[in-house]
């Protein structure tokens, strides 16, 4: 089967053909990360505009690397730089860029729903690379891609993700993808950052503390806690966030023996994350980033009508 | 000038008639009820069999935009919009630029409706002086100017001593206090109800408390002030309890709510649908339960549109850019008379709650067709069928979630002062 959408956007509206399909293709292009000459000239004479609304180190280089060793041309547009400080409207920036003719506009956007406008208004294709709090879907593809590598499946898995559920984007296409691949996802974080309905969004249960999230987990997602955005009213201190929602040795020995600690960064050492659990064998935080060039690689040749490859 | 309407089907609840009668009108007042009134050779006179006739329909609560906001909307657009939608009295609230705080930007409201408007318009003017919650505004002009009502619409008075004062002074006065009830602390960034779909959107929040408090604190506050109030925009199942139990005990609470708000749930939202953002916040189908709800068992008084008209770069943004409002006025009859085929209310109840109960809680002399009353009478249509369509809206704004949408019933003829303003037949 091939890939019929023109976006990826959420993986809220992606199959269970969909995301195999773009993680077998992941998986075959990761080859080409290991050669001496990572370039394949699948993607040639394609432009790719990178529209980062939002600081981004790790997402927009990834997507950067993916798009130039597929062999399209690359342009970064970020916030500081671009017209958007003289006020001019995301429909409008938009227009002024699809009028240059680009074959995909990867963006991140601070406004969940960005990317629904803006795929309205373009012709050509649009990649979410984060909006607001709604979804982050290569994100989520790279996290998968990560687990089934190690485990063979997605199928079956016990995933816990652990910390501020409402403004995570991570969380929501972490869980809109593993549900769709049939894992069961186990949330845990303070109430106070627990968004209303959560558990109807699939097999998703909403654990009473983290030891009960972690235990016999095959996989421990940590999420980042966003020390500028959470304010002072969802938890009292980061030094008691850490004591009741961080992942520490104790904490991780309750998850099965292989379990897998992910992370999609940056981490608070310290906060959400001990050093040494983000350091131990266990952790596949690099591993995860290793696999977002690959995963990129896929979306890019996917939206632009690719075949699955052999 | 006189005009003879004939054979049609008057409910007038002020008078608890409800059956075919003829109305007379001369020089702007009702003359005579009756049937088969004749009037003299020459009288020009409609043919109002199949239709239902009624006191004209009166929104307590639209946004006019003018002074000030005129790209959006001004008071002869306002007017013709209202009038199109079988409405022969609005009153308009004074978050316009500069707000309506003075005796003098009445007077600009008055006197510019006077020359431009076709239908009635009631200024509502501030609470406190500049809109900005600080101190109160000089409700006693503003009355002499003509205003109706004071409210801070578009906010709340955050103070509650300062409210307290406002329900004090305004009995004094004898003026209507409308009360935008909002906890903003609880509101933050929100921008949608919050609920399953925001947490499937992502966007942030309104919690329901966030009226729930607000609205109990006015009515404890007209409860201990021994003074009336008036909530407006209700949309929560909390907000309809609350009034109810306070009503039962005697408090002089009234309340309305918008026919989006017994109509659409927060599943309107998706999509990122700015068409349907608005403050309050359409919320979830048990708060539109309660809606209907109330508007059966009387504990909401009025049906009241929020019309709030928007310039398409305000709405045609991302989701948590765009500004908060629909426009109203020309889909609120068919809104309600889609609760009166559901069976929610009674076409009684529908005129009591568009037109009667309105007139009582502003106290202006409208809402009744007693002989001697002002001549603004609304002749419905039930059955004409017709699609909402942003080039036929007389509003200067588009901005509505039922573009596209079948809608049954319209104001066949639209009266005021014994003149027609506007005819869909």
């Amino acid at each position: 089967m091939g890939f019929r959408h023109k976006d990826i956007i959420a993986l809220k509206d992606l199959t269970k053909e969909e995301i195999q399909l773009l993680l077998d293709t992941a998986d075959s292009l990761n080859e080409i990360n290991q050669r001496d000459i990572k370039k394949v000239p699948t993607l040639r004479g394609k432009t790719v505009i990178n529209l980062f609304y939002e600081a981004s180190t790790r997402t927009r280089t990834s997507f950067e690397i993916a798009a130039k060793r597929l062999s399209a041309d690359t342009v970064n547009i970020t916030a500081s730089t671009s017209s958007v400080v003289k006020g001019e409207t995301l429909s409008d920036t938009a227009l002024n860029i699809l009028a240059m003719k680009p074959d995909i506009i990867v963006m991140r956007h601070a406004v969940s729903g960005a990317h629904e406008y803006l795929a309205k208004r373009v012709s050509c294709s649009v990649i979410n690379a984060g909006d607001g709090a709604h979804e982050h879907p290569s994100q989520g593809l790279l996290d998968m891609l990560t687990m089934r590598q190690k485990f063979g499946r997605l199928d079956g898995l016990k995933v816990a993700i652990v910390g501020d559920i409402t403004h995570s984007r991570v969380a929501r296409s972490n869980i809109y993808g593993l549900t769709t691949m049939g894992s069961q996802v186990f949330l845990a974080g303070p109430p106070t950052m627990m968004p209303i309905g959560i558990e109807r969004l699939g097999n998703v249960t909403v654990c009473k503390d983290m030891r009960e999230a972690v235990d016999q987990a095959d996989v421990v997602m940590m999420l980042r806690i966003q020390l500028e955005r959470q304010g002072k009213t969802l938890v009292p201190s980061m030094r008691e966030y850490s004591r009741y929602f961080g992942l520490n040795p104790d904490m991780l020995s309750l998850a099965k023996k292989d379990a897998m600690v992910m992370h999609p960064g940056p981490i608070n050492r310290g906060v959400e994350l001990s050093s040494s659990v983000a350091d131990c064998d266990q952790s596949y935080i690099l591993q995860q980033v290793e696999n977002g060039v690959a995963v990129r690689m896929s979306m890019l040749y996917h939206v632009c009508g690719g075949e699955p490859v052999e | 000038m006189n005009l003879l309407i004939k054979g049609g089907r008057l409910i007038d609840p002020s008078q608890g008639i409800d059956g075919i009668t003829d109305i007379l009108i001369a020089d702007g007042v009702v003359l005579q009820l009756g049937k088969g009134l004749a009037a003299p050779d020459g009288t020009p006179s409609i043919d109002a069999s199949g239709l239902i006739v009624t006191p004209g329909l009166i929104d307590m609560h639209v946004h006019l935009r003018d002074p000030g906001l005129e790209y959006k909307e001004d008071i002869a657009t306002g007017s013709r919009s209202a009038a199109a939608g079988g409405f022969t009295s609005v009153a308009c609230m004074p978050n316009t630029s500069p707000v309506i705080d003075s005796k003098a930007i009445a007077s600009y409201v008055v006197n510019k409706a006077k020359n431009e408007a076709v239908v009635n318009v009631f200024p509502v003017g501030c609470i406190t002086k500049g809109g900005k919650g600080e101190s109160l505004a000089e409700m006693g002009e503003l009355k002499e100017a003509g205003c109706v009502a004071v409210s801070d619409d578009g906010k709340p008075v955050c103070n509650s001593e300062l409210m307290r004062r406002a329900l004090e002074y305004a009995k004094g006065v004898g003026i209507t206090v409308i009360s935008h009830s909002e906890d903003l602390s609880l509101v933050g960034e929100g921008a949608m109800n919050e609920g399953f779909v925001s947490t499937e959107l992502g966007l942030k929040g309104i919690p329901w408390a966030a009226e729930d408090v607000a609205v109990a604190r006015e009515v404890y506050l007209a409860e201990f002030a021994g003074a009336p109030v008036h909530i407006a925009h209700i949309s929560t199942v909390g907000s309809a309890r609350i009034i109810r139990n306070a009503k039962a005990r005697g408090v002089k609470v009234t309340c309305e709510t918008a026919p989006h708000y017994f109509t659409l749930t927060d599943e309107a939202v998706r999509g990122y649908n700015t068409n349907a953002k608005m403050n309050p916040p359409l919320r979830s189908a048990a708060d539109v339960a309660a809606m209907k709800a109330g508007l059966a068992d009387g504990t909401i008084d009025a049906i009241a549109t929020d019309h709030a008209p928007h310039h398409p770069d305000e709405k045609d943004v991302e989701f948590t850019v765009a500004l908060n409002g629909i426009v109203g006025l020309e889909t609120s009859l068919p809104l309600s008379l889609k609760l009166v085929e559901e069976g929610v209310i009674d076409l009684k109840a529908m005129v009591s709650l568009m037109s009667c109960n309105p007139a009582k809680i502003l106290g202006i002399d409208r809402g009744t067709l007693k002989a001697g009353a002002v001549a603004d009478v609304t002749i419905i249509d039930p059955a004409q069928e017709w699609v909402v369509q942003a080039e036929k809206l007389e509003s200067k704004s588009k901005n509505t979630p039922f573009l596209g949408c079948q809608m049954k019933g319209r104001a066949a003829y639209t009266i005021v002062k014994g003149q027609v303003v506007h005819t869909a037949v």
